[in-house]
């Protein structure tokens, strides 16, 4: 709290973000030592995390007040006017510090507090089992077993305690080995493919520099090659450009020499570190970020930014890595300089293609990396680091709130029936990668489709849930109706003959059809066609305030494209 | 078409008619050719039969459902009606309105405007012998005619050829008179040009032109430039050119996407239909929209902003009755425009991808708004197929005094005939539907356009699994409905039984 100086300002403005003219909402921000809150006249809120912020902008005073940028690491991008510089400065500085909190413990997961007991706590942390997980792999078993190696983090700090080897891979072998991978990150398995022996194994980049050996390593890989049945040679994918790996060299590092290791067949597979892939992302936003952008700077902007040619590299290895097991059963070695970005990628990505498990939530969170810091899962860097935290004491975990709320999450047109090995080989042709629009504008509604099929569908897969049941209750009833005592229905006769107006035929005329979609209807409803959208009741103000003379019109179109 | 064609609602129950000195009267209210009539449909109780052409002018009120017309009489009186249902007074209110308009059979024999069709609807002030001077001002003789009318505040679109005003200004007095006689008493309107003003000037030397906003002093004149001809076919070509090459590296593909131009033009044409209907809509306010020939960019703007602004053009029979009225009708000239597609090398004069651009832009609002389309992305694929070559003789010669010629009805079939056939309908009927009878605005951001890939990469990729999505979809609704019914059929049956029941215990 000792950043924050002002933790109230009023008559604060939120610029819209693609609006030419300076369109805004006006409103209060409140400063939380965890949260940035603005509430807007229609006391909509809007709630930014001082961890998300990317970055904080102070541009130069203009007639309205001092304008604030905030670039969220979610692609949020809010533009206030502070009608006060001072006011803006100080809520400027406590956010510069605010989001730079340097200390794990100040972050907002150590303060989140989402009303479980501690045994909840626990059980959120124990979801995700990794040896479970390597059991459901099929492992140990005659080939690979697990190694006590970095039992206390001797050999390599930022791999996990348990780790699983080739069965005939000693420990001085895989000592020998750590010493000659760059941050000690010996080659250990990843993925293992059940059905085809094969696997996938992780590791950073020899100390090879240029001519240095290390046996122990070269063993190592052989006990790799070896740990397959099917197939004695192995893939080593250096998921580098070949010049950086290359430039390696010279500091001591490097890339495998094929000459020294046997039954390797190694691969170049051209993907940018993540300094580039940085870069290119803002570009990215940048560009997505132009006031009344064409569609020429909109596409010369995404092919500048490169970022699909990133996205489509990393598929191309990982449709490599797939292959290489699905089609020769090959077992395949994936590392870059440090082997915890791009190979995290490749093999991650790999594994999600050829077994359909990491295709359910379950299976996927395993896999999943995103921003939120309410939860533990994503802080630190390393298991060591998160032990050292005391994570599982003092944070929640987020799967189980996935879990709990995984409707939010699931595809309705997802069919479970694929087997277990159903490999998934996407096409990667340049015209079949698309910019992911619901991703980078999460937040700028206005961008999306006005009725959103996956909602409706996901409804009615629920309702269909419910009509099933309704249906077994309804049949049910009707069966107890219809078992009464048999003098019912000498009744029911009866009836019939004196009356041949049939009373029951009139109760089935009268019976109103049901509608039974009134969750839909609500999700129907047309954001940019409601006359309660402030956007076009406003517009139709100053349409009509103004001359009705060309400019207003350019202006009326541009803003009703933001 | 008769003024019975106009009526959409020929009969409503419970309309209460008030009238001074009177008691309030509940009926019937009925139109027929020439008469408004209520009747409470009880003896010895008068009815009201009222000539349409006794009508002055109405007034239309809305509370809530409930809505009021008040209709004021060329003999003085004035009378009241309330009609329950909005849809339904609006229906009536612009049937016995429109009186504004009249049909014009001056084309009869295509004389006065070759690419007209036979009849077409002009305001009623306006006489035929006036109607031919006018063509001789305007492109082709297009003179003005109405495209559109917005029932919800009776604006309307207009169509027409350029005006021929050339270097020195020439003005036409019948022209000027037809354009104003469009607007009510202190309204005023909009032209939207096609062109640049850069284009529109340059125009006058080969004696078009634009209106000068002296001469039409309740218009104001916009200018939006839609690309043309060569332009749109070049870009065609392009874009073809580039989703044929699988070995495009992603830079490649992007940098030739982007040259192509062609989501440049999806957008400027979007954004032009998005201005036209907004002028109607949020404007209050008619328009007039031309380019040079208006034949071409010209439809495409009229044509999407009903898609924007009329629910019922967004239906399968609607969707067909715009083609039918702003594209064939209207005589854009499919003939000279679909004669060569992407791949022909010879350079020729006339091709140009109209009608396809057209078809791309309902198909990006179809995307925006994926519930509030009747039809689903296949008809407009078969539409695009039907332009280019078709068995069917809909699309054949370039306007409908070609068609008359060509004697089309007699020796051709109607596309229409076959598609509407409830084998064929099933095919083109978009699961989604749900009828939205609200003005749908699309986002033209460049975010939120995308290449129609049912058409440009058709070819190209195998749209097996998207396919298998889709149906896996149509699978859920079908379930749902089939559950719905179920479920309703015992409910039904339950209440039956249970009032047997209660019949049983109270004798």
């Amino acid at each position: 709290m000792e950043h924050i100086r002002t933790t109230k300002v009023e008559q604060v403005k939120l610029l819209d973000r693609f609006s030419t003219s300076n369109k805004s909402l006006t409103g209060t921000l409140y400063l939380t030592a965890t949260h940035l809150l603005f509430i807007d006249s229609h006391q909509k809120e809007t709630w930014i995390l001082h961890h998300h912020i990317a970055l904080v902008e102070k541009l130069a005073l203009t007639t309205s007040g001092c304008p604030l940028v905030i670039q969220c690491k979610n692609f949020r991008i809010v533009h206030f006017i502070v009608p006060r510089e001072r006011d803006c400065h100080d809520i400027y500085n406590s956010l510069l510090q605010l989001s730079k909190q340097a200390k794990y413990e100040d972050l907002y997961a150590f303060s989140y507090n989402p009303k479980q007991n501690d045994s909840e706590r626990l059980r959120g942390w124990q979801l995700i089992d990794l040896a479970e997980e390597y059991k459901r792999m099929g492992v140990p078993n005659s080939n690979w077993q697990l190694s006590d190696a970095n039992r206390e983090y001797k050999i390599c700090e930022t791999y996990p305690r348990e780790l699983y080897v080739p069965r005939i891979a000693s420990k001085p072998i895989i000592v020998g080995s750590s010493k000659f991978r760059s941050k000690g990150r010996f080659p250990v398995l990843s993925y293992y493919h059940e059905h085809k022996e094969a696997a996938i194994c992780r590791c950073s980049q020899p100390l090879s520099g240029f001519s240095a050996r290390c046996l122990e390593d070269e063993h190592l890989l052989q006990a790799i090659s070896k740990a397959n049945p099917v197939n004695r040679y192995m893939y080593v994918m250096d998921t580098r450009p070949k010049l950086n790996a290359m430039a390696n060299r010279a500091a001591g590092k490097g890339y495998e020499n094929e000459d020294n290791y046997s039954n390797i067949r190694f691969q170049f597979v051209g993907i940018e570190n993540i300094h580039v892939m940085r870069s290119s992302l803002q570009k990215l936003l940048e560009v997505n970020g132009t006031k009344g952008l064409s569609v020429s700077d909109f596409y010369s902007g995404l092919e500048s930014s490169g970022w699909l040619r990133h996205i489509k590299a990393v598929m191309d290895a990982a449709i490599f890595l797939a292959k290489a097991i699905t089609v020769e059963s090959a077992s395949v070695l994936v590392h870059c300089s440090d082997g915890w970005d791009r190979t995290s990628q490749v093999c991650s990505l790999g594994s999600l293609l050829l077994d359909s498990y990491y295709r359910t939530i379950k299976g996927f969170m395993i896999h999943e990396h995103i921003h939120s810091c309410q939860f533990g899962n994503f802080l630190g860097n390393c298991q060591k680091e998160r032990e050292e935290l005391k994570l599982k004491e003092k944070t929640y975990s987020l799967w189980p709130f996935l879990l709990d709320d995984q409707k939010k999450y699931l595809n309705p047109l997802y069919t479970s029936k694929s087997p277990k090995f159903t490999v998934l080989e996407p096409n990667t042709v340049s015209f079949n990668f698309k910019f992911w629009r619901n991703m980078y504008h999460q937040f700028d509604r206005t961008l999306h489709p006005r009725q959103s099929v996956f909602n409706i569908i996901t409804n009615m897969n629920e309702q269909n849930k419910q009509l099933e049941k309704d249906i077994k209750d309804l049949e049910s009833k009707i069966k107890q109706c219809k078992n009464k005592p048999t003098d019912g229905i000498l009744t029911k006769e009866l009836i019939h003959s004196v009356h041949p107006e049939s009373p029951t035929l009139k109760t089935s005329l009268c019976f109103k059809e049901q509608t039974l979609l009134p969750v839909n209807h609500a999700l129907r409803t047309i954001e940019g066609s409601n006359p309660a959208d402030n956007r076009y009741s406003e517009y139709a103000e100053e349409f009509s305030k103004s001359e009705p003379g060309v400019v207003s019109l350019e202006y009326g179109v541009a803003r009703m494209t933001c | 078409m008769e003024f019975a064609e106009l009526i959409k609602t020929p009969r409503v129950d419970n309309v209460v008619l008030h009238r001074p000195f009177y008691p309030a009267v509940e009926g019937t209210l009925c139109l027929t050719g020439h008469h408004l009539i209520l009747s409470s449909r009880q003896d010895n109780t008068e009815e009201l039969w009222l000539l349409h052409s006794n009508i002055d002018a109405i007034d239309k009120r809305f509370v809530g459902p409930l809505g009021t017309i008040i209709i004021k009489c060329k003999d003085f009186r004035i009378i009241q009606l309330d009609i329950p249902g909005m849809e339904e007074c609006l229906n009536i209110a612009s049937s016995i309105e429109t009186s504004e308009w009249r049909l014009s059979y001056v084309n009869k024999e295509f004389a006065v405007c070759p690419s007209y069709p036979p009849i077409v609807i002009v305001p009623k002030s306006i006489d035929d012998e006036a109607l031919r001077k006018v063509a001789t001002f305007r492109h082709g003789g297009r003179f003005p005619v109405l495209s559109y009318y917005h029932k919800k505040n009776g604006m309307v679109i207009m169509r027409s050829g350029q005006p021929l005003t050339g270097t020195n200004g020439r003005r036409c007095k019948e022209d000027e008179k037809l354009i104003n006689a469009t607007l009510r008493a202190g309204k005023r309107g909009y032209i939207i040009d096609t062109r640049s003003l850069n284009v529109a000037q340059q125009a006058r030397a080969k004696g078009g032109g634009f209106e000068q906003e002296a001469h039409y002093p309740q218009w104001r004149r916009i200018h939006k430039s839609i690309e043309r001809y060569h332009i749109l076919q070049e870009s065609l070509i392009k874009l073809v050119e580039a989703c044929n090459d699988q070995t495009h590296n992603m830079d490649r593909w992007l940098s030739k996407l982007e040259a192509s131009n062609w989501l440049t033009h999806i957008k400027e044409i979007l954004t032009t239909a998005c201005l036209a209907a907004q002028c109607i809509d949020r404007e209050g306010a008619s328009i007039l929209i031309h380019g040079t020939e208006g034949t071409d960019s010209t439809l495409q703007v009229t044509s999407l902003a009903q898609i924007i602004l009329e629910p019922r053009s967004r239906t399968i029979r609607g969707f067909e009755a715009l083609i039918e009225r702003e594209w064939l009708q209207a005589g854009h000239p499919f003939q000279q425009r679909c004669a060569q597609s992407a791949y022909c090398n010879s350079k020729q004069k006339w091709e140009s991808p109209v009608f396809l651009l057209f078809l791309d832009c309902v198909w990006q609002i179809l995307r925006q708004f994926p519930c509030s389309f009747e039809f689903n992305e296949n008809f407009l694929i078969m539409l695009f197929e039907h332009a280019y070559a078709s068995q069917f003789g809909t699309f054949l010669g370039n306007n409908e005094s070609e068609r008359c010629k060509l004697k089309l009805q007699q020796k051709t079939m109607s596309l229409w005939s076959w598609v509407n056939r409830p084998s064929e309908l099933s095919k083109f009927t978009n699961p989604l539907f749900e009828a939205n009878n609200l003005v749908i605005w699309p986002s033209v951001a460049p975010q939120s356009l995308q290449l129609w890939e049912g058409i440009f990469l058709r070819w190209n990729r195998s749209s097996k699994y998207l396919d298998e999505a889709y149906e896996e979809m149509v699978n859920i609704i079908e379930y749902n409905k089939e559950l719905q019914a179920k479920v309703n059929i015992l409910r039904r049956q339950l209440a039956e039984l249970e009032t047997e029941d209660e019949m049983q215990e109270s004798p």
